[in-house]
């Protein structure tokens, strides 16, 4: 095929470009995720049923703010990330801030408390169903994510992968902590944190398979 | 910020806004910088500059696929360099070269030589359309290669007009897939 050809194809009755499909794919696909992942953790799961206390409401408030906070500023990344070149101006150690703060709050509660509690306050009640239930819920939101991702053109599929895991990561955290009764900062800390960090392992890991184009 | 830049991005916006003829004129002057780029890429990696024009097809397919990336808010030099880039590596990928024997470059690499010495790829159109399927092929065919309108090709391939549309989009996207399949084999 000559070059010509096929650029006298290519440019062959062109139809116009929406210009912010980038932008409303990638979000469109973060609240589907979202919406999947909580319809999931709430049949799966079942909301907590202890929420009449002020001390419970403020744990989940807490929860679901550290899981948005992930979202929030990994999906700013990602949408940066999903065009060509975008890795260039994307210095993302912003991501980590929600991370460092919830292991700040944690190491100040456990800080504050008899060292006979930190156990119980670390490891919690549920602390397993926890370590499986974020990657699991996780995975939805994760499919719906690379879809959209796909949909455009990143150029580091490594770190496209990594905010894709991250983002399912937090959405899938912020679905379980309807669920979840633990309530304590260093819980959080532990097993939220490390399992959004699991997810965005595996998005990086994935990334290079996955996005392609 | 170079003249070229100003006029390639005045190019791009136009043809964002679906002027052909700027996206014509978009893609010939990014052809010859492209070729120029991967010429001397593939020689400097020591490797034969006979599959460059593939590359450039490679990449202006990507452009044109991937239009919709580009951010008006940025210049659109970095943007073709990260695709261009993102191709050549890809390709030597498949065609297993390792990735470290890429130089590292610059953003302006890409857009500073030109190469006009038109040329042919080894992909063969005609026999790459034929395994698209039938309403992609005839979509294309109709509104790409015949000059149809939309509206004509939708009655020529018993389609709606939406669907002649959708039928380009993704067989673009599948043409390109078959290309690189076919650097793969």
């Amino acid at each position: 095929m000559k070059t010509d050809d096929l650029i006298a194809m290519l440019s062959t009755n062109t139809e116009p470009v929406d210009r912010k499909l980038v932008i409303r794919t990638v979000c469109m696909a973060l609240v589907a995720g979202a919406l999947v992942a909580v319809g999931g953790a709430l049949v799966g799961l079942g909301l907590r049923t202890d929420l009449t206390t002020a001390r419970s409401l403020i744990f989940l408030v807490t929860k679901l703010a550290f899981a948005i906070a992930i979202v929030g500023v990994a999906a700013i990344y990602l949408t940066r990330l999903t065009r060509p070149g975008g890795e260039l101006r994307t210095p993302s150690m912003l991501a980590a801030i929600p991370f460092v703060v919830i292991a700040l709050l944690a190491g100040i509660s456990l800080g504050t408390a008899p060292s006979s509690h930190w156990d119980k306050m670390i490891v919690g009640d549920a602390w397993l169903e926890c370590l499986l239930s974020i990657p699991i819920i996780a995975i939805a939101p994760f499919a719906i994510i690379i879809w959209a991702v796909r949909q455009a053109a990143p150029t580091d599929l490594v770190r496209a992968g990594t905010f894709a895991g991250l983002i399912a990561g937090g959405v899938s955290a912020m679905a379980y902590a309807l669920h979840c009764t633990d309530d304590s900062l260093p819980f959080v800390a532990v097993w939220y944190g490390g399992t959004i960090v699991l997810c965005t392992l595996a998005g990086a890991a994935l990334g290079p398979r996955l996005l392609r184009w | 910020m170079t003249t070229d830049e100003i006029e390639l991005k005045a190019l791009m916006l136009a043809s964002l806004d679906g002027d052909a003829a700027s996206h014509r004129a978009l893609l010939e002057r990014l052809s010859r910088r492209l070729r120029a780029y991967y010429k001397g890429k593939l020689s400097g990696i020591g490797r034969g500059v006979s599959e460059a024009e593939d590359l450039v097809q490679d990449a202006l397919l990507a452009i044109h696929i991937k239009r919709h990336t580009y951010d008006p808010a940025e210049p659109l030099t970095p943007w073709v360099h990260a695709i261009a880039r993102y191709k050549l590596i890809d390709f030597l990928r498949r065609t297993r070269t390792s990735r470290s024997d890429v130089p590292i470059d610059e953003a302006d690499n890409v857009m500073t030589q030109d190469d006009s010495a038109g040329a042919e790829s080894k992909y063969d159109l005609k026999r790459l359309m034929q395994q698209l399927p039938k309403n992609m092929r005839c979509s294309i065919e109709a509104v790409k290669l015949d000059g149809q309108s939309v509206a004509e090709a939708a009655n020529r391939c018993g389609l709606s007009e939406s669907g002649v549309k959708v039928n380009i989009h993704r067989g673009l996207k599948a043409l390109a897939a078959l290309i690189a399949k076919e650097n793969t084999a």
